[in-house]
């Protein structure tokens, strides 16, 4: 006959949720407190800049083409000395995701010749509206570095000459 | 009957109304609060400080949430449901006594809304009329789940409410009386939780099946039954529905904190002090409050830590064992009384005893029968 065992048991499992309840709670107050996403999340795009705050971007739509989603859509028109937004020839004129579409997988990043777009650390994508989903090219695009004159700039002539850097290791 | 007493008693009935409406309300609260606690979160607590306007927020939210009927239910039975299951848990509080006669400006001020002598009979009669409400609802719905958790829990709440009537009688044995006031000046020097441990068991078990709180919320399984005879209610209807089960939490908690830990009466080691209810009697209200909350936190902290039971099994525990159990308890005690009474005062001392041995005989048949279908199984 057990008889004890059985009574033991039951109080173990309520000793079990007793005891939990004096342990610190594991909750995250979120929209005050945030926690860092992790270095490979795959958050909103981000489209980089360079030092001289030129748009990396050059309008080249290969991340149009990767887009398993279709979510991008990229039309591009021409640089001048005179207004130039990115270096070489032509630049992006509109650049739009739709972030109903996208998938955040990331194809994006690995098309782009210039590494100009980015899948940055912001997930908090909300909106009320179908429209307010199709962000545009001045919601994703980069900041300004610090005493930079805004895009376009006016440059000299034939110093802006090539769409891609030129890269060190072409296998990297 | 004087026009004054016909005014104590609107009074004292709305009080207590309102106290059981605002008690649902808090309890919600109380429940999430500690759930979340043994979860090892935090609850709500975004409404007002420590989340106490949450219950508000709720109500807001349900009173202007749209109200559905299903296609082809009964519409009056189905609009006349939630009122039928809470109008009996509310009343059913009528005869609980919440502490003794007060003196207020040379008035003398009974804590009780109705003192009947049968007092535990009216108790029972009432709780099996919430049964009715509960299975209406599921009927009405025109929906095969709210229908099977209606039948789920007319077959449950009747099966248990035959060992919480013979726990009942226990305590009515002991105190001698039907009287809810008698019963709670019985328990003056001992409380019944002691002299009938076991009967306090069965008592707190059933009640767990009585107002169908998880591990015996099969009438509500969410898995299974996807919310059971409320699925098709919202809004205010599902909230009174809400309220009813709830209510009823309070009720019976107050009808055990009664019935076998001292009512009103003050705690064991209080007894003979300032804080006797016998020389400061408004405390007798404080006190059955603190027994309540602790009831209730021990009808919270079963639900969070042990599983649904399947329904077979429930019926068997019902059937199999707490009726003979509690049957056994109910001779013990008739035995043990007389022979209190005839022989030596002492004997009463053999309730427990006896009772125990019996209650540990029960634990032991069932540790086996369970032992031996899992060796049969395998």
């Amino acid at each position: 006959m057990r008889v004890v065992e059985p009574v033991v048991e039951l109080g173990r499992g309520l000793w079990t949720t007793l005891r939990s309840m004096f342990e610190k709670p594991v909750t995250i107050q979120y929209p005050e407190q945030k926690r860092p996403v992790r270095p490979r999340f795959r958050g909103r795009h981000v489209l980089k800049r360079y030092e001289n705050g030129l748009e990396k971007c050059i309008g080249c739509a290969l991340c149009a083409a990767a887009c398993p989603a279709d979510a991008i859509f990229v039309e591009s028109a021409e640089n001048t000395d005179q207004e130039r937004y990115s270096p070489g020839e032509r630049y992006a004129s509109t650049y739009e995701i739709n972030m109903l579409r996208c998938i955040y997988c990331g194809f994006c990043e690995d098309a782009c010749p210039t590494e100009a777009i980015v899948l940055g650390d912001n997930y908090e994508l909300s909106f009320t509206d179908r429209r307010q989903a199709i962000y545009p090219k001045e919601m994703l695009l980069e900041g300004m570095p610090v005493g930079i004159l805004p895009t376009p700039q006016k440059t000299e002539p034939g110093v802006f000459t090539r769409s891609v850097p030129e890269m060190k290791d072409p296998m990297d | 009957m004087t026009f004054a007493l016909v005014i104590e008693w609107l009074i004292k009935g709305f009080v207590l109304v309102l106290i059981l409406l605002g008690g649902f309300a808090y309890l919600t609260l109380y429940e999430r609060k500690a759930l979340a606690r043994i979860q090892v979160r935090i609850g709500p607590n975004r409404a007002g400080p420590w989340g106490i306007l949450q219950p508000i927020a709720d109500a807001i939210k349900l009173i202007f949430k749209e109200e559905l009927t299903p296609a082809r239910s009964d519409k009056l039975l189905f609009i006349l449901a939630p009122v039928i299951t809470l109008v009996p848990a509310l009343v059913i509080t009528a005869v609980v006594p919440w502490g003794p006669t007060l003196t207020v400006f040379g008035h003398k001020l009974t804590l009780y809304i109705a003192d009947i002598n049968v007092g535990v009979l009216y108790i029972m009669s009432v709780t099996s009329i919430a049964v009715y409400g509960i299975v209406l609802a599921g009927w009405s719905s025109n929906n095969k789940y709210a229908m099977m958790g209606g039948m789920r829990s007319s077959a449950q709440m009747i099966s248990y409410e035959i060992a919480l009537g013979l726990s009942f009688v226990s305590a009515i044995m002991l105190a001698g009386s039907m009287r809810m006031l008698d019963i709670v000046d019985a328990q003056k020097s001992l409380w019944f939780v002691l002299l009938q441990p076991v009967g306090t068991a069965i008592f707190l078990i059933a009640t767990l099946a009585e107002v169908n709180r998880p591990p015996f919320d099969m009438p509500e399984a969410e898995q299974e039954l996807t919310a059971g005879y409320h699925a098709e209610y919202s809004g205010m209807k599902f909230a009174l529905l809400f309220m009813a089960e709830y209510d009823k939490m309070i009720a019976i908690s107050m009808i055990g904190a009664t019935l076998f830990f001292g009512g009103y009466r003050e705690f064991w080691f209080l007894s003979n002090t300032v804080f006797s209810v016998d020389r400061t009697p408004w405390l007798g209200p404080v006190y059955l409050f603190v027994k309540l909350v602790i009831l209730l936190f021990g009808m919270i902290w079963v639900r969070a830590t042990f599983p649904r039971i399947r329904y077979d099994r429930l019926m068997a525990f019902g059937w199999k064992v707490l009726l003979p159990l509690s049957l056994a308890v109910v001779f013990i005690t008739g035995v043990g009384i007389i022979l209190a009474e005839q022989i030596n005062p002492l004997w009463m001392w053999g309730i427990p005893a006896v009772s125990l041995l019996v209650g540990i005989f029960a634990i032991a048949m069932i540790d086996r029968e369970l032992r031996r279908k899992d060796y049969a199984r395998r």
